[in-house]
């Protein structure tokens, strides 16, 4: 489905990705997990078109590099940016109407979908954006990511700043929402959690993928369970 | 009753002067970038309510019709050919390209309009309406402050309730997650510029009859439009619509209790004061640009 090839990418002069190769079929949830600036959000940036990148990123065979990012957003690449980045002035329908721009038609069936999902953000539906706190955000931005018919959902730390129980529910969610059809890239430093519900997880360090694997081979790798694990 | 009469006629002029806040706050809000073409802008509404009346004989407010329609589209172009260019460049790149449209703008009209200021005089430019037995509304401006209510209405309600108005909102308060929800940013500038310029016009054509029309005179309105802009918060809409109120009730007061050389200079002490105690703004969040 997206094929990641000899990527570089990076802010200005300064190289963050360096000929990073990743694979993503249909249907599975990929992880790539690895310490705070070792490049994970770069590369869903780079994906979802929000920085220039070279080397080659095909979706079903189309590559993505010359399009506009609202363009890739078309074709059902959704990305949920790191730091939940929603509209803090707007409600939460408000939100959720910004996150089905492009899918119009299936706004209202759409929005039950969130709901059903998040029932919490239902009772809120009239609140401001901005005075919600970091788990409900969460939830919102992932609901906003949903309503745009995504075939391949792009999260990044959607766990970060969460108490241990809204993180339950993030993780719960990303495997209900991958059960409905919807392929996923989490990209974490939640190591644990995000390996274990994936199919497979590369480890990226500095820029560079350093190890992959299936989660299970992963999570049992002595080198990861030194570095991220604790063990 | 002066006080009264002073008061009333602040709010109608200052609700022209919201007008033209609130176009360049929306650009700002937008795009974040300060339009120092704005004045010029409305010295173009000016001219343009000009020539409507006297070679086409339509009536300035009936011309607004035109005009806006006009100016969106010459502000949608202008914002294609040039702005869009330095819409990720630092503020000074900004600031000198605005500055340079609008140079050329003034120095063209001052070619082709020469620099004799012009007067806009309608069958009922210098009538009024007498309320509460004394206090007397010139009909011009009350015009002026009906039709700019109703403008504001309307743009209200396409930002708030329209799926691009939203889009526009949107940009605005997060440009890099509107590209993620898919919207054009680049057309939602485009779109933004156009309005700004279309307000901006629309402000020019509503003080035309009130005010001498010269090639110039787009340039003390830049300044209390950015005045106006910074005293309500940059990018808020609503801000600078308050924003403008306050002007216009602090200059009319001022003229009626000091002297009207004295009301720029009051004008400006409370947008020092403003900026010292609130530089947000009145309606602006802090930690905004």
């Amino acid at each position: 489905m997206l094929n990641i090839k000899n990527l570089n990418a990076g802010y200005g002069e300064m190289p963050v990705l360096k000929n990073i190769s990743i694979t993503i079929a249909e249907g599975e949830i990929v992880s790539v997990v690895g310490s705070n600036g070792a490049g994970k959000s770069t590369l869903l940036k780079a994906i979802s078109g929000l920085i220039k990148s070279k080397g080659i990123i095909t979706y079903n065979n189309e590559s993505l590099q010359a399009l506009p990012a609202h363009a890739i957003v078309q074709r059902g690449i959704i990305h949920v940016p790191e730091g939940r980045k929603i509209f803090p002035e707007m409600s939460v329908i408000e939100n959720l109407i910004m996150g089905g721009f492009l899918q119009r038609t299936d706004r209202k069936e759409n929005m039950e979908k969130v709901f059903t999902l998040f029932p919490k953000l239902a009772d809120r539906r009239n609140q401001l954006g901005g005075t919600m706190s970091g788990g409900e955000q969460q939830m919102l931005a992932i609901g906003r990511g949903l309503m745009g018919n995504p075939k391949l959902l792009l999260l990044d730390e959607p766990s970060l700043g969460l108490s241990p129980l809204f993180t339950e529910v993030v993780f719960t969610a990303i495997q209900t929402i991958n059960k409905s059809g919807v392929t996923v890239l989490l990209v974490e430093q939640n190591v644990y959690q995000s390996l274990n519900i994936s199919n497979r997880g590369y480890v990226i360090e500095i820029g560079s993928i350093v190890l992959t694997g299936t989660g299970e081979e992963l999570l049992n790798n002595q080198d990861v369970k030194k570095a991220f694990l604790g063990m | 009753m002066f006080f009264l009469q002073s008061l009333l006629s602040g709010i109608l002029t200052g609700g022209v002067y919201a007008l033209a806040g609130i176009g360049m706050s929306l650009v700002f809000g937008v795009m974040n970038i300060s339009n120092f073409a704005h004045g010029d802008l409305m010295m173009l509404g000016m001219y343009l309510a000009y020539f409507a009346f006297t070679l086409l004989h339509i009536d300035p407010y009936i011309s607004l019709l035109l005009i806006i329609p006009t100016a969106f589209l010459f502000g949608f172009i202008v914002e294609k050919v040039f702005i869009h260019r330095i819409i990720s460049h630092p503020h000074q790149n900004q600031i000198l390209l605005t500055i340079g449209l609008g140079l050329i703008m003034s120095n063209t009209a001052l070619l082709a309009f020469t620099s004799d200021p012009k007067i806009l005089t309608t069958s009922y430019s210098s009538s009024a309406v007498h309320i509460l037995g004394g206090i007397s509304l010139s009909v011009p401006l009350l015009l002026s402050f009906t039709i700019t209510c109703g403008i504001t209405g309307i743009l209200f309600l396409f930002l708030s309730k329209t799926t691009t108005g939203l889009a526009l909102w949107a940009t605005s308060q997060n440009r890099e997650a509107a590209q993620l929800m898919g919207i054009n940013v680049a057309k939602m500038s485009a779109i933004a510029f156009g309005l700004g310029t279309a307000l901006a016009a629309t402000a020019g054509a509503l003080i035309a009859p009130t005010y001498y029309i010269h090639p110039m005179a787009g340039h003390t309105f830049l300044l209390k439009a950015f005045t106006i802009c910074v005293l309500g918060g940059l990018g808020s809409v609503v801000g600078a619509g308050v924003g403008g109120i306050i002007i216009g009730i602090v200059e009319s007061m001022s003229s009626t209790y000091l002297s009207s050389d004295w009301k720029d200079v009051v004008v400006f002490i409370i947008f020092l004061v403003v900026l010292l105690l609130r530089p947000q703004g009145l309606l602006g969040k802090k930690g905004e640009q």
